[in-house]
């Protein structure tokens, strides 16, 4: 038992924010029934380059810079004593991607890791973050974005089929700066993802891609939250997944909120499914949020649908046989995001995984 | 030597209805280095005839047989009968959103030729075939049909039909929505396949300008779901003169 004071309920399913999620999975994330494991696991992948700073910190020395009605993401700050920040020094210009990963972790305690990414202004970079393994793991990503910067950070979980991930990222982007998350959920067992966003300053651009794929079993969830709260910024959402397998469940939720402060605002989100087979299930719900008519655009769009067969047909009428014509089209709907990460050699890695999950759902 | 050989086709669609009968009984021999033109009104059944042979799923065969070089068509997938070596151009390519061209074209190369071809000279076969249809290299990058143009997506269609060198190809109405340049472009490239792989052709059209282009050996007037007049090209100079009336059932 975890000896957690939290304040915050324990979630019981009835809640919005529960309602898709299997409890019993999460391994006690959201009722504080796990044993708390001492490891910090994030590590940086090489060295790092000059103006980036890799470090563990006392949590007194690190407030929180936002605030959560999450209870997992609360347990977090609450019992993680020391933080993982990773600062990118203002003006600094890296070429390289900076890359993360997660040590040897386990099934049997819950690492409870809070990590605060900074990038300073007017500096531009990419951060990778790869999850593979089997891990129990609640996280909570901090991602300030200082006014001009440019900040890629894309995060993989190519977890092993039994790990269990809840986790926030939350981007507070300022003044003219753009961030863009990739998150790629293909492995684990549960894993629930919170892509979060709070303006902070006008002209900012913010644009939020990802791609899952489950198959039998898995629940894969990517509830995103996009706070227009400062006039003239910019969102866009894109998320795209495939589903394949007796109980394979996957949920997106896109909520964004246009406040009334928020005039100029521009966004617009998307969520494809694509069902490769019976019994799997995908729930896609949209939610936009206006409290001012002053706006750019304000759009969005869910489809959840099976293979086209004419886009089979087409191919297949030349001579590609069916399963190499499901290969393509698949590997064709994830390449518009996958390419996006702008690294051939994750993208061929994640591209072979996708065709293994094909194959293991022996698509029908 | 090939033939496409359709006896007795019958063809229907699931409507909400029921089944409804579209091809009614089609009698047609083609062999290679001929060029046959179908034509008819809209609404005749032609593009029917074009997806029922290469296999579309919408269409069930109700009677008759399709062989090419005396092997049935009908009894193999639409992959299977590509590699037998049929080639469909059709009137709306597919978009396939997320695959490159040139992806798209190795692996239906590999497919057809039964192993990768090798990549030197591969490229060059692709870069000269775009060439010879007038398409401009970055083309290549694109995805497959998606955001391309009426003759953007023909000229592709033709190019693969160069690239893939079928024994047979069926051209859905290739002209449609051609400007006369364009269509002077892909029909010379229908000629040069006759020439460099000896196609047979089945040219359907509703329109008799093409014919200008890729002159028909043989021209079959179609309504209603079967082949209702026979002849040279004559008969399609007296199509252009005349038009369909005579062949509609009032």
């Amino acid at each position: 038992m975890s000896t957690l004071t939290t304040n915050y309920l324990t979630p019981t399913g009835r809640e919005e924010a529960w309602r898709f999620t299997p409890l019993k999975r999460l391994g006690g994330l959201h009722d504080g029934t796990f044993k708390l494991a001492t490891r910090n696991s994030l590590a940086l992948t090489g060295s790092a380059p000059a103006g980036v700073t890799f470090e563990r910190i006392g949590r007194e020395l690190v407030s929180a810079e936002s605030s959560t009605d999450d209870v997992i993401v609360g347990r977090i700050h609450e019992a993680a004593t020391e933080v993982t920040v990773l600062k990118i020094a203002a003006n600094a210009e890296l070429s390289d991607p900076i890359s993360l990963h997660r040590l040897a972790g386990g099934l049997t305690d819950a690492e409870l890791s809070r990590v605060q990414l900074r990038i300073g202004a007017n500096a531009k970079a990419t951060v990778i973050i790869e999850n593979s393994g089997d891990h129990l793991l609640a996280e909570d990503i901090e991602i300030i974005c200082e006014p001009g910067s440019n900040l890629t950070v894309v995060s993989l979980q190519e977890w092993d089929s039994k790990s269990i991930h809840a986790g926030r990222q939350h981007a507070i982007v300022d003044r003219d700066a753009t961030f863009k998350s990739i998150i790629v959920t293909v492995g684990g067992d549960v894993v629930r993802l919170l892509p979060t966003v709070e303006f902070k300053g006008q002209g900012a651009s913010v644009e939020l891609l990802g791609v899952y794929f489950a198959t039998a079993g898995q629940f894969f969830e990517h509830r995103m939250f996009v706070d227009h709260l400062v006039p003239n910024a910019k969102s866009r959402v894109n998320y795209k997944g495939a589903l394949a397998g007796q109980d394979a469940h996957t949920v997106w939720i896109g909520d964004v909120f246009i406040r009334a402060a928020a005039e100029g605002t521009d966004t617009y989100e998307l969520n494809r499914n694509l069902l490769l087979s019976d019994g799997a299930r995908a729930d896609s719900v949209p939610n936009l949020e206006i409290e001012t008519g002053e706006i750019v655009g304000a759009g969005h769009a869910s489809t959840t649908g099976r293979f086209d067969d004419e886009q089979l047909f087409y191919l297949m009428s030349r001579g590609i046989a069916v399963e190499d014509a499901r290969r393509l089209v698949v590997r064709g709907f994830f390449n518009e995001i996958i390419s996006e990460i702008g690294n051939s050699e994750i993208q061929d890695r994640l591209m072979t995984r996708i065709d293994q999950e094909l194959e293991k759902a022996g698509a029908q | 030597m090939s033939t496409l050989e359709i006896r007795g086709l019958k063809v229907s669609v699931d409507t909400e209805n029921g089944p409804v009968e579209i091809l009614k009984g089609v009698d047609l021999t083609i062999k290679s280095g001929e060029t046959h033109a179908i034509m008819g009104p809209n609404g005749s059944g032609k593009s029917t005839l074009a997806y029922s042979i290469a296999g579309h799923p919408k269409y069930q065969i109700t009677g008759g047989t399709v062989t090419l070089d005396g092997v049935d068509l009908l009894d193999m997938t639409v992959d299977e009968r590509a590699r037998a070596g049929l080639f469909l151009a059709m009137q709306y390519p597919v978009e396939v959103p997320g695959v490159s061209v040139s992806n798209f074209l190795r692996t239906a190369a590999t497919a057809l030729r039964g192993e990768a071809p090798k990549l030197r000279t591969w490229v060059g076969e692709v870069k000269s075939a775009m060439a010879a249809l007038s398409m401009d290299p970055s083309f290549a990058e694109r995805n497959v049909n998606e955001g391309f143009s009426g003759g953007e997506k023909k000229r592709h269609e033709i190019m693969q039909l160069e690239l893939l060198k079928p024994k047979i190809a069926i051209l859905d109405e290739t002209d449609s929505g051609l400007d006369v340049d364009a269509l002077r472009i892909v029909s010379e490239g229908v000629v040069r396949a006759k020439a460099d792989n000896d196609l047979g052709v089945l040219l359907i059209t509703h329109y008799t300008r093409i014919l200008r282009y890729i002159k028909p050996d043989f021209v079959h007037v179609f309504a209603d779901g079967r082949i209702v007049e026979e002849g040279g090209p004559e008969l399609a100079e007296k199509l252009e003169a005349n038009g369909y009336a005579e062949y509609v059932s009032k």
